[in-house]
């Protein structure tokens, strides 16, 4: 009785769907909503609408990926169909991995194009879970105009951007901006924090919070450090209010016109050159620096698109992807946008090149971007992030000491873990 | 065997029970079962993705204590410096700081709204704006209010030469706690004013009269005769604000994200159910706040002898 309603009902939503297909879906997506992001994908997709007569919505959600992902959790759980098409951020595939389809049979081999380590990235257990749309690293924005007046050089190691951030700032703040600071980040207590005090610890050598075999490396004195040197920084170069700074907080003060340096993602470049922005043709863009005999590090970021397995039409909203993921989106998304194509041909296109000059000078940053230990620990990767962002904003906010927090984040993590295995 | 009386009773009983049926449903509905399910999910380990389709398993109380539970007094830092303890100790400092300053300045607002004067009818209703703004929305205004770089608030600080260097009021662990009691305060000083003013309007003036009449200082009025006679209906108040004190979320996960440094017992539930997918340790910690809560209403009803069934 119960399979026949089932066959029933299975039926009559097949017929539902071919009606409807001939007639056009709505399709639901959720873009980001830091930046551009809403702008860019809503163009894309209004675009894709007219091709193929479907209708697409746009899905509002939070700032925050830690948000993001809280949110999604609970519409997995229910089985929700509001949404069809979802952004999924490079650290989530193994973490939601249950509730995305298999892109492989819609996606006719497409995927060769883009980087095979984000491709290897978004599939899990063999199944293309995700489209690489956009990739991320940490890159290190400078003024231009400021570095050049006191005679400075964009830095290569923390000491010196921290010298040069003071210095400037010290200067400007006596020519009567009172506003000036040295360097702004992200160091609110989120996944950004996460990517910041990733790259400080990997730049000083200190590994990356675990290992790839799954040990637990992040209370070494490399590691310690780095934090230390980072916690030096609130309220001397850095504004106190920094560890409550987002993205978007920080990119607030450094387009302002109030910040020397700034941490922040690609996207920043483009809004930074936009006609209103105060700091247009001042910015340059550089490697994040180094710690005295590491090298510089960069947190690997990006965003994929995936389809929910509960979705409705899962033909048209994988079509959707495939439209939103291909190369020609990329390109306009990278001109105008400053979105890092995952397609490395793109990495030529001279247009490409012209519109962000750095994605060409850094092409070794963005392809050698230190991941997040997201793949090691599957499921609780988000916990150990929070625990790693906690214990970083302890040591920020003056809270601990670096090793002493750092040993207390070792034992968390291993508490985390639950035995010897992830 | 029955008398008349009993059986008219017993009627009367029926009656009743089946007047509140329809409300006993609806309340076992939408909060029994809420609550049944919680308080089960507190003994199984699921998580959101087993929930769905029920493959969790019973774990008896070791979402509770031992290693894994929310009561790990074993745990190296010690139980009070775990996210829970932490949670729990935040949550009482906003409880206790926020009710107090609340219940005094509310009374103070309904005294002086109580008295006679010119346009006391826009006052009285410019006083409940905050309350009427939505939470999520005055805080999100008083984030951008408390800026460290764009906020109104530091620009007049040290326009007015009274700090030499902006603050960061919800980044910095010193202020961040601090400063969402403040504006819990902005926000529900006028709920408690509305009430102690209802309470002051019910009062008897033939008092004042003679109070007055006797030429006894206003103050010694005020802690002789108004406040006595206030008391319950204030006590009823500061119940309702305290059992909303200490499930408070909204305000401090809008303003300070999630940091340990100010998380609330009902901010920890939520990151561990929704952002580490722990339902059942979740559920655990849901339990202990729904008990925790239950356990200071009663100590509060014994300590203050308040009968909210009105019988006194």
């Amino acid at each position: 009785m119960n399979t026949l309603w089932k066959h029933m009902a299975a039926g009559l939503s097949i017929g539902v769907a071919a009606l409807s297909a001939h007639a056009g879906v709505t399709i639901t997506v959720s873009c980001g909503t830091v930046g551009q992001d809403f702008e860019f994908c809503k163009k894309a997709t209004d675009e894709w609408s007219k091709k193929t007569g479907n209708t697409v919505k746009h899905l509002t959600i939070p700032q925050s990926t830690s948000d993001i992902l809280g949110l999604f959790r609970q519409m997995f759980a229910a089985k929700s169909t509001d949404v069809d098409v979802i952004s999924v951020d490079v650290v989530w595939p193994g973490t939601i991995k249950a509730h995305l389809l298999d892109l492989g049979p819609y996606s006719k081999g497409a995927e060769k194009e883009h980087f095979p380590a984000i491709v290897s990235n978004n599939t899990v257990d063999g199944k293309l879970l995700a489209m690489p749309w956009f990739t991320d690293a940490g890159v290190l924005y400078y003024r231009k105009d400021l570095l050049a007046k006191y005679g400075e050089k964009p830095p290569t190691t923390w000491d010196e951007l921290t010298a040069t951030a003071k210095k400037v700032m010290d200067g400007e703040r006596k020519a009567g901006n009172a506003d000036m600071q040295g360097y702004v980040f992200q160091a609110k207590a989120y996944e950004g924090l996460s990517c910041n005090s990733l790259e400080w610890i990997s730049s000083y050598g200190g590994g990356a919070i675990v290992d790839a075999t799954g040990k637990v490396t992040v209370n070494n004195p490399q590691a310690a450090k780095a934090l230390t040197t980072a916690a030096g920084w609130i309220g001397t170069i850095a504004p106190t209010g920094v560890l409550n700074y987002g993205e978007e907080d920080a990119r607030g003060v450094f387009q302002k016109g109030n910040s020397v340096f700034m941490r922040n993602w690609p996207y920043a470049w483009s809004l930074s050159q936009g006609a209103d922005s105060p700091v247009k043709d001042k910015v340059g863009v550089v490697a994040l620096p180094k710690g005295d005999d590491g090298k510089s590090a960069a947190t690997l970021g990006g965003w994929q698109l995936s389809v929910v397995k509960y979705s409705k039409h899962p033909t048209e909203a994988a079509d959707l992807v495939m439209y939103l993921s291909s190369a020609a989106v990329q390109k306009d998304r990278a001109i105008r946008g400053s979105y890092n194509p995952t397609i490395p041909a793109l990495y030529k296109d001279p247009e490409v090149l012209k519109a962000s000059p750095f994605f060409g000078t850094l092409y070794d940053t963005f392809t050698n971007a230190v991941p997040r230990p997201a793949t090691v620990t599957g499921a609780k990767y988000n916990e150990v992030s929070a625990a790693f962002w906690n214990a970083s904003h302890d040591v920020l906010s003056g809270g601990a000491k670096a090793d002493e927090s750092l040993k207390k984040l070792e034992a968390k993590i291993n508490a985390i873990r639950r035995g010897p295995n992830w | 065997m029955t008398n008349p009386k009993s059986e008219l009773t017993r009627e009367r009983t029926r009656s009743a029970w089946l007047f509140l049926a329809p409300t006993l449903v609806v309340l076992a509905l939408v909060a029994g079962w809420p609550l049944g399910r919680t308080i089960w999910f507190s003994f199984t380990d699921a998580s959101l993705d087993s929930i769905g389709d029920s493959t969790y398993k019973l774990v008896g109380l070791s979402n509770y204590f031992g290693e894994y539970g929310v009561f790990n007094f074993a745990a190296p830092e010690g139980f009070w410096q775990t996210d829970w303890g932490m949670a729990i100790q935040n949550t009482f400092k906003f409880s206790l700081v926020s009710v107090v300053l609340e219940t005094v300045l509310g009374v103070v607002f309904a005294l002086v709204l109580n008295a006679e004067f010119k346009g006391r009818a826009l006052v009285r209703a410019a006083v409940l704006v905050p309350w009427a703004i939505p939470t999520i929305v005055s805080a999100k205004m008083w984030a951008w209010i408390m800026h460290d770089q764009f906020g109104v608030l530091n620009a007049m600080l040290r326009s007015a030469g009274i700090i030499d260097h902006n603050i960061a009021w919800t980044a910095d662990p010193a202020y961040a706690l601090w400063s969402v009691v403040l504006v819990d305060v902005w926000k529900t000083t006028p709920f408690m004013a509305l009430l102690t003013l209802a309470a002051l309007q019910m009062l008897p003036r033939d008092c004042y009269e003679a109070a007055h009449v006797d030429g006894i200082h206003p103050v010694k009025v005020f802690f002789k005769v108004t406040l006595p006679l206030i008391w319950p209906a204030l006590m009823v108040a500061v119940i309702f604000r305290l059992l909303d004190a200490l499930r408070v979320f909204d305000i401090i996960y809008v303003m300070t994200s999630n940091s340990v440094a100010t998380i609330s017992m009902s901010g920890f539930v939520r990151r561990e159910i929704v952002d580490n997918n722990y339902v059942g340790y979740g559920s655990a910690a849901s339990t202990v706040l729904f008990l925790i809560i239950g356990a200071c209403t009663l100590l509060y009803l014994k300590l203050s002898r308040v009968d909210l069934g009105g019988k006194k």
